[in-house]
């Protein structure tokens, strides 16, 4: 009896650390900072885009034969981001890793916030953007239909599935949460806030069993999803006859790059959130050294994929080759190796445990390896377009500065929703801590 | 009608082992309409409560099969009606069309899941006789709740008894 009472107190500990953080928030100020910052970038993402659809693609560096750009590039990278959110939250669900419950949920917000930011980039790039509905099947009276044999069309099925598999999961994991919300507000504008996002959930027994399932068959096939998605975004390269894409090892290697990309910037969120917000006791060292084993492992992998590649150009040789040289040697050599260093390098730090578990050391790799991620996408769309068969196509490509401006303004797309989330809504599952103190309990 | 029979008895127990004991004594009891509202799934209580959920999983596979259907129907129909000659390529390339078709599996599967869920639960459902006892709020905190439904005075009288004898931290009337 004794023990149940503490058991007690603990739930009541977590649902306030956690679902209080919203009613209470702690660091006002702190986040208005952000919060502004936040907005002023958004703001400049309004002007880039309305520049944009004043002037057309022309104001960005996008030439012939380098028409991919920074569109593509960071569509990648954002959605490559996004990855980890779902792959965090999904394997370790499936593993039935307790320590998941404190990153899952910021982890899927991240995600959800990442996947627009990349679903926004292909469709500002094609130029005449509000025509974006032609790549839906629908009936029309052109009578004509999607390419279902390109990869572009898959691009988009692919994009609107995780986009949406991804919403639904995040919002059923945080439906609980947002019942208990709703019954510790006082206030009468968080109580009908929270009342109506969460539907009259009340955790009975029946609801939780649907809810068990659901939320569980959808965290399994969340895995294979996300492997179908980032293997669909290297067809749209693989697919193409250019040398240094034309490679089988590209679904597997953007697969790892786009995980290890992604655990990089969830560590990086954790350490942010876990300095500003009292989540100390939920978002502990334990979880930084997981978070950077992640890493290293996901980065070893996408390693092995820069071997291959080069092996790939040596075993094929001539066009492969030149590629090759171009990337190693050539006008933008600077993103190889700036790759290479800026991935491969801090990354070895994580072999010690200190290192992992230190929120200094693990940022500064995370971000390393967020700017390095970004570097290879460069050079994979810039070094294999600006010199490819003929060599009267060769051109060089720099992005202008409203694609700057459009990249710092997709920050602010970015974090404008992930930073509401983090003010309104609980930003680690309490009803899934909970019962890890239950189990933990359990078992002595 | 003056104060009518309430619709149920609420007791609150301090964890989840008592609350799944006290399901079992009252089912094992007769007693009719036992559910349990807890702050996170405990799954003793599926075998107490005799929940057997199975819907869940059979609509994510229906919908599942509907996906990959409708991608194929979709891909392999529009081929055929507005036919593209590329190179002598084939027009219904099965392999080219395996993309879109997992794609729409995974999404119909997870959306009739996900409907279904709501639907079987009936949610959004705000309005509810369990929020007017204010020590509900507990139940997505640290409640673990034996709901028990009376349905004349015979059931109130034994509910109210049944819940005595297993020494709950409170019992609340659910009015109607």
């Amino acid at each position: 009896m004794a023990d149940a009472k503490d058991l007690r107190a603990d739930y009541d500990t977590v649902a306030e650390e956690v679902v209080d953080l919203p009613l209470a928030f702690p660091a006002t100020r702190g986040w208005w900072l952000c919060f502004s910052g936040a907005l002023g970038l958004l703001l400049l993402w309004f002007v880039s885009v309305v520049v944009l659809f004043g002037k057309g693609v022309v104001v960005w560096g996008n030439t012939i034969p380098v028409n991919w750009g920074m569109a593509i590039i960071n569509y990648v990278w954002f959605l490559g981001i996004g990855h980890a959110g779902t792959l965090i939250s999904a394997l370790l669900l499936i593993s039935d890793r307790n320590w998941r419950n404190s990153l899952n949920r910021f982890a899927e917000a991240m995600t959800l916030c990442a996947v627009v930011c990349a679903g926004l980039y292909p469709i500002l790039h094609l130029g005449r953007p509000w025509y974006f509905y032609w790549i839906a099947p629908y009936f029309s009276s052109m009578t004509v239909w999607p390419q279902f044999k390109s990869p572009l069309t898959w691009d988009f099925f692919a994009v609107l599935t995780y986009l949406l598999v991804s919403l639904f999961f995040w919002y059923l994991g945080i439906l609980p949460d947002l019942a208990s919300a709703r019954d510790r507000a006082r206030s009468r504008g968080y109580q009908l806030f929270f009342g109506i996002v969460s539907l009259g959930w009340r955790g009975q027994a029946a609801h939780w069993a649907r809810w068990r399932q659901v939320y569980a068959i959808t965290a399994a096939i969340a895995v294979p999803l996300v492997v179908s998605v980032h293997s669909e975004i290297s067809l749209l390269f693989a697919a193409g006859p250019i040398p240094g894409w034309n490679s089988t090892v590209f679904p597997p290697y953007f697969v790892a790059g786009a995980a290890f990309s992604g655990f990089a910037v969830v560590s990086m969120i954790a350490i942010a959130m876990r300095a500003a917000l009292p989540l100390r006791p939920l978002v502990t060292p334990r979880h930084l050294d997981m978070l950077g084993l992640a890493t290293l492992a996901t980065g070893l992998m996408t390693a092995y994929g820069y071997f291959i590649e080069v092996f790939d150009a040596l075993y094929a040789g001539q066009e492969e080759a030149a590629t090759l040289h171009d990337r190693l040697f050539g006008h933008y050599a600077w993103a190889y190796w700036g790759a290479v260093l800026l991935n491969f390098v801090p990354l070895q730090l994580l072999w010690w445990r200190r290192c992992r578990r230190s929120p200094r050391i693990l940022f500064a790799v995370g971000l390393s390896v967020a700017i390095g991620m970004w570097m290879e996408r460069f050079m994979l769309i810039v070094t294999s377009l600006y010199r490819d068969w003929l060599v009267s196509s060769y051109g060089h490509y720099m992005p202008s500065l409203w694609d700057w401006t459009l990249f710092a303004g997709m920050g602010g797309v970015f974090l404008v929703p992930f930073l509401l989330f983090v003010r309104f809504l609980p930003v680690i599952s309490a009803s899934e801590t909970k019962e890890e103190v239950h189990e933990e309990a359990e078992d002595g | 009608m003056a104060d009518p029979l309430p619709l149920g008895l609420l007791a609150q127990f301090p964890g989840p082992e008592r609350l799944v004991d006290a399901a079992r004594i009252a089912r094992a009891e007769g007693a009719r309409g036992v559910d349990a509202f807890t702050p996170f799934p405990v799954d003793e209580l599926n075998d107490v409560l005799d929940i057997h959920e199975r819907s869940i999983a059979r609509l994510g596979f229906y919908g599942g099969v509907f996906g990959l259907v409708a991608a194929y129907a979709m891909q392999i129909g529009t081929n055929l009606d507005y036919p593209l000659d590329i190179g002598g390529r084939p027009l219904i390339a099965l392999q080219a069309f395996a993309l879109i078709g997992f794609e729409l599996t995974v999404l119909f599967a997870v959306l009739f899941m996900v409907v279904g869920f709501f639907i079987l639960n009936r949610l959004p459902h705000y309005h509810q006789p369990l929020f007017w006892v204010d020590r509900f709020e507990h139940a997505t905190r640290d409640g673990f709740f034996l709901f028990l439904a009376t349905g004349d005075e015979d059931a109130f009288q034994e509910g109210h008894h049944l819940l005595a004898s297993l020494a709950p931290l409170s019992i609340d009337e659910v009015p109607r």
